[in-house]
């Protein structure tokens, strides 16, 4: 037996109307204009998909211990690194034992949901709970259809050996080598097959037998499922195959398109997410994922799904919103136009390796010190303590900083300094149990910000060395009132 | 004990290149223009000098590490020669290098010289550079106008006060700068400006627009120093001495301990305490008459006069639009112009104050001297950022004074 016992989401703030990216577009392909409605999800400059990742765990840890996690899985066709842990990276940030297994999972835009099956049946025979973590920032040609269905987003689910809140009834796969898209090794965009033979052939084919077998698998009639959770694109796919096997028109989940859009590998979590929040005890979720063949996951909600502290989840960050429409904005942000970034961009970014490991657990951790001795809590974590009256030597153990909120001391807003998004916010945050940091603020909109105004952390992409092909991240400081 | 610098060592000669965009100009060649002023200022020859110091802060950007730089470009007698780096405090680290080493009897004369050489880099501004290895990342992509910009919303969130009202203040000591720079042959900007081009200028680092920010400039200026015995024994009058040397350096509290609130310097307050008491000044509101400080942005001007402790705390608005700090004020700030429009190469700045303090003591700075030639004057530097930076207060006067 397994099941979940927790869930988190993150979709990032920036929602990019299709309309801008239409009327940019349309001159060369017409075909577009029928798709000029409502918004998708766009990272700020400063996320990605490990970022995504990271803040989909927070919230998904919300309330929950974190010491006893004892495997983190992160499924993604978008990781910042072919040949570097990304889940290893997510580790660290979230400040989890050093002790887990990691894996990542990627390469199929099922990767999400065949990674969710291999965590499921790893956790029934496990000896602590499992963090799932599926996120994607999908990389589009400029005026591509894939560009104006695709969304940026991340879900997270703590799987346990028991039923936790949701447990699973069962689950099955099939594999076929169909294919309706593919990235070559080393490509920067997909190669994409007609609609009507991906529809056709594709998913109107491949879907329904492996849903029909998993229902058989299970005993569980059609009209029993309250929520079916299948990603598709494509216009009035998911309600055909849910009519196709008896599964009731109104337990066809929405697809956010009009909310966010596609979140890649990661949306038949982020759409299960959305299920569990509207679920009510005891009913049953069909999730399915389609990328050369097909998953099938069966679950049933408990009444433990009522006794979950309260989180932000896919909900509450459709609901932390900031509207653009600003498409040049989307393109340069992803590196799709080579803009002018003035000779302040110039400087060299190679990041020390060996600076990096030393320090990890303040970099990518935010580990601070407390001075066993006065009490005082800094960052970072030093030799001497830093409150004058005190000065003790070696006297500190860590103390970690990310969960802990902070208010703006001081601040400005740069318009000398490089930054991809100008004016660079940042200044100083005072941290509510002692200690303070002069850093980098992000999802603030100029002229917001005051003293004494509460933030949050977040941890972001400091910045890219384009020359070395490295990412940095760090933690920065957002506006804690657009989380409630 | 120890007794201060006060009276121990004199000026004999000061030189300053003009600042500005010297185009034409290399680093060695600014040098040699102050050092010439500065050494028929003093009348004496340049094998009498023993030692030398100099600063140079954004060495990478011009002449490189080392004392050699200064050495070659004044082909100097293989004497030692010391290259000092403090931020924007470089000046006056050389000074302060070149004034102990004749306190100490070890040098009869000693030549301090600040450079730098900014106008290469092909932007405006100061230089985008590494901050360390470890720094560079955590820290922010912070600017200096960015840094010093949070004063400001300190300030205001401290002492209750609108953004207009600062930003009137503000107003008003960029407008007085550059009236005074005006009257500066050697300054970089010479323009008058209003309230108004100063209040609608583009912001840089909010609140700080252009005109809150000072110039960025090529420039060098030089201190030739002895004992004022030896000053005597070569026939010079009037001695102008040095009455006080302090340097204060933040060692983290401002940046990780909740103790500083933003609004203010706490190295300046620290720093500044210990000059007055190493001159024997008691209240400096009634006994300074001339201060040059760091005005790198105009809001840095403004706390200063609180943390020099001339204005009350929270008083420095109303000191301000007064008129207190103006050139016909009762004690003017940046009567040369300042960092503002007199320039600002930073290994330079430091000794560009003293020089103005000195040509103010001998009645030599033309059509910005004050009537009554000044009995002590005050120079103050600051380097890195409000939340950890190194501050110098400096204090010089009339000899016997």
């Amino acid at each position: 037996m397994a099941g979940i016992t927790a869930y988190g989401g993150y979709i990032p703030r920036l929602r990019l109307s299709r309309k801008s990216m239409v009327d940019a577009n349309s001159w060369a392909n017409s075909a577009l204009k029928g798709q000029a409605k409502a918004e998708r999800s766009m990272c700020n400059w400063d996320e990605d998909s490990l970022t995504m990742a990271v803040e989909a765990g927070r919230d998904c840890l919300t309330a929950q211990p974190r010491d006893s996690i004892a495997a983190v899985y992160l499924a993604s066709t978008s990781l910042p690194f072919d040949d570097r842990l990304n889940a290893g990276i997510a580790v660290a940030a979230l400040n989890l034992p050093g002790g887990v297994r990691t894996l990542d999972i990627t390469a199929s835009q099922r990767a999400g949901t065949s990674g969710l099956i291999a965590a499921l049946q790893a956790v029934a025979g496990e000896d602590g709970p499992l963090l799932y973590l599926a996120a994607e920032k999908r990389r589009a040609k400029g005026g591509s259809p894939l560009e104006l269905s695709s969304g940026d987003g991340a879900a997270a689910l703590l799987l346990g050996p028991g039923d936790g809140i949701a447990r699973l009834l069962g689950s099955h796969s099939q594999a076929v080598d169909f294919i309706d898209h593919y990235r070559g090794q080393g490509r920067q965009f997909d190669y994409v097959w007609e609609e009507r033979w991906i529809r056709d052939e594709g998913y109107l084919k491949i879907v329904p037998p492996v849903l029909a077998a998993l229902l058989e698998k299970t005993g569980v009639k059609a009209s029993e499922i309250a929520h079916f959770c299948l990603p598709c694109t494509l216009g009035r796919v998911t309600p055909a195959i849910a009519k196709t096997l008896g599964i009731a028109e109104e337990a066809v989940r929405d697809n956010l398109h009009a909310a966010c859009g596609e979140t890649g590998t990661a949306h038949a979590l982020v759409m299960l997410v959305r299920a569990l929040e509207e679920s009510k005890p005891g009913e049953k979720i069909l999730v399915a994922g389609f990328g050369q063949g097909c998953d099938a996951l069966l679950f049933e909600t408990t009444a433990a799904l009522k006794t979950l502290a309260p989180r932000l989840g896919i909900k509450g960050s459709l609901a932390r919103r900031k509207a653009e429409t600003n498409y040049n904005k989307f393109l340069a942000f992803n590196d799709l136009v080579t803009v002018e970034k003035g000779m302040r961009a110039e400087v060299d970014k190679q990041t020390a390796l060996s600076t990096l490991y030393r320090k990890r657990d303040m970099l990518t951790g935010l580990i601070g010190g407390r001075c066993e001795k006065c009490g005082t809590v800094q960052f970072p974590k030093s030799n001497v303590c830093v409150n004058p009256n005190c000065n003790a030597l070696h006297s500190q153990i860590d103390r970690p900083f990310a969960e802990m909120g902070g208010r703006v001391n001081s601040f400005t807003a740069d318009l000398l300094t490089y930054c991809p998004d100008p004016p660079a916010h940042y200044g100083m945050v005072q941290f509510a149990e002692g200690g303070r940091m002069m850093m980098d603020f992000t999802d603030v909109d100029t002229g917001s910000i005051e003293v004494g105004m509460p933030m949050r952390m977040m941890f972001r992409v400091k910045e890219y060395d384009p020359v070395r092909g490295f990412t940095k991240y760090f933690w920065k400081a957002a506006p804690a009132a657009a989380q409630a | 004990m120890a007794t201060g610098i006060k009276d121990k060592v004199a000026i004999l000669g000061m030189g300053c290149s003009k600042f500005g965009e010297r185009w034409d100009q290399e680093a060695d060649d600014l040098m040699v223009e102050a050092f010439e002023e500065a050494l028929g200022d003093a009348g004496v020859e340049k094998n009498q000098i023993n030692a030398a110091w100099l600063a140079t802060a954004i060495e990478e950007q011009h002449v490189g590490k080392s004392g050699v730089p200064l050495a070659v470009a004044l082909r100097l007698p293989y004497i030692p020669v010391t290259r000092v780096e403090n931020y924007c405090a470089s000046g006056s680290e050389a000074f302060r290098g070149a004034v102990y080493a004749v306190a100490s009897g070890a040098c009869d004369i000693a030549l301090a010289m600040g450079v730098e050489k900014l106008k290469d880099t092909g932007y405006g501004g100061l230089p985008q550079r590494g901050r360390g290895v470890l720094n560079s990342m955590y820290w922010p992509n912070l600017s200096a106008p960015g840094s010093f910009a949070q004063l400001a919303a300190a300030y205001r969130a401290k002492h209750g006060v609108s953004a207009d009202e600062l930003k009137r203040a503000m107003a008003h000591v960029s407008v007085k700068s550059h009236d005074n720079g005006s009257r500066n042959p050697k300054a970089h900007l010479r323009n008058k400006v209003d309230e108004e081009t100063v209040l609608k200028a583009p912001l840089v680092a909010a609140p700080l627009g252009l005109y809150d920010c000072c110039g960025v400039s090529d420039g060098a200026a030089c201190a030739i120093v002895t004992t004022p015995e030896i000053a005597k024994s070569l026939g010079k009058r009037d001695l102008v001495s040095v009455k006080a040397l302090q340097l204060s350096v933040s060692n983290g509290v401002e940046a990780q301990h909740n103790s500083w609130d933003g609004s203010y310097f706490a190295t300046t307050r620290i720093a500044a305490k210990r000059a007055y008491d190493e001159a024997g000044i008691g209240n400096p509101r009634e006994e300074l008459n001339l201060i040059e400080v760091h005005d790198c942005f105009s809001i840095t001007e403004l706390v200063t006069m609180e943390d020099l402790h001339i204005s009350s705390e929270g008083g420095a608005i109303a000191d301000v639009l007064d008129g207190f700090y103006d050139a016909g004020g009762t004690i003017p700030c940046q009567i040369d112009g300042g960092l503002k429009c007199f320039g600002h190469p930073i290994g330079a700045s430091g000794l560009r104050m003293i020089y103005e303090m000195y040509l103010q003591m001998l009645g030599r700075a033309g059509a910005r001297q004050r009537a009554d030639a000044p009995r002590y004057g005050l120079t103050h530097n600051l380097g890195g950022f409000p939340h950890q930076n190194v501050c110098s207060v400096s204090i010089v006067g009339r000899y016997e004074s």
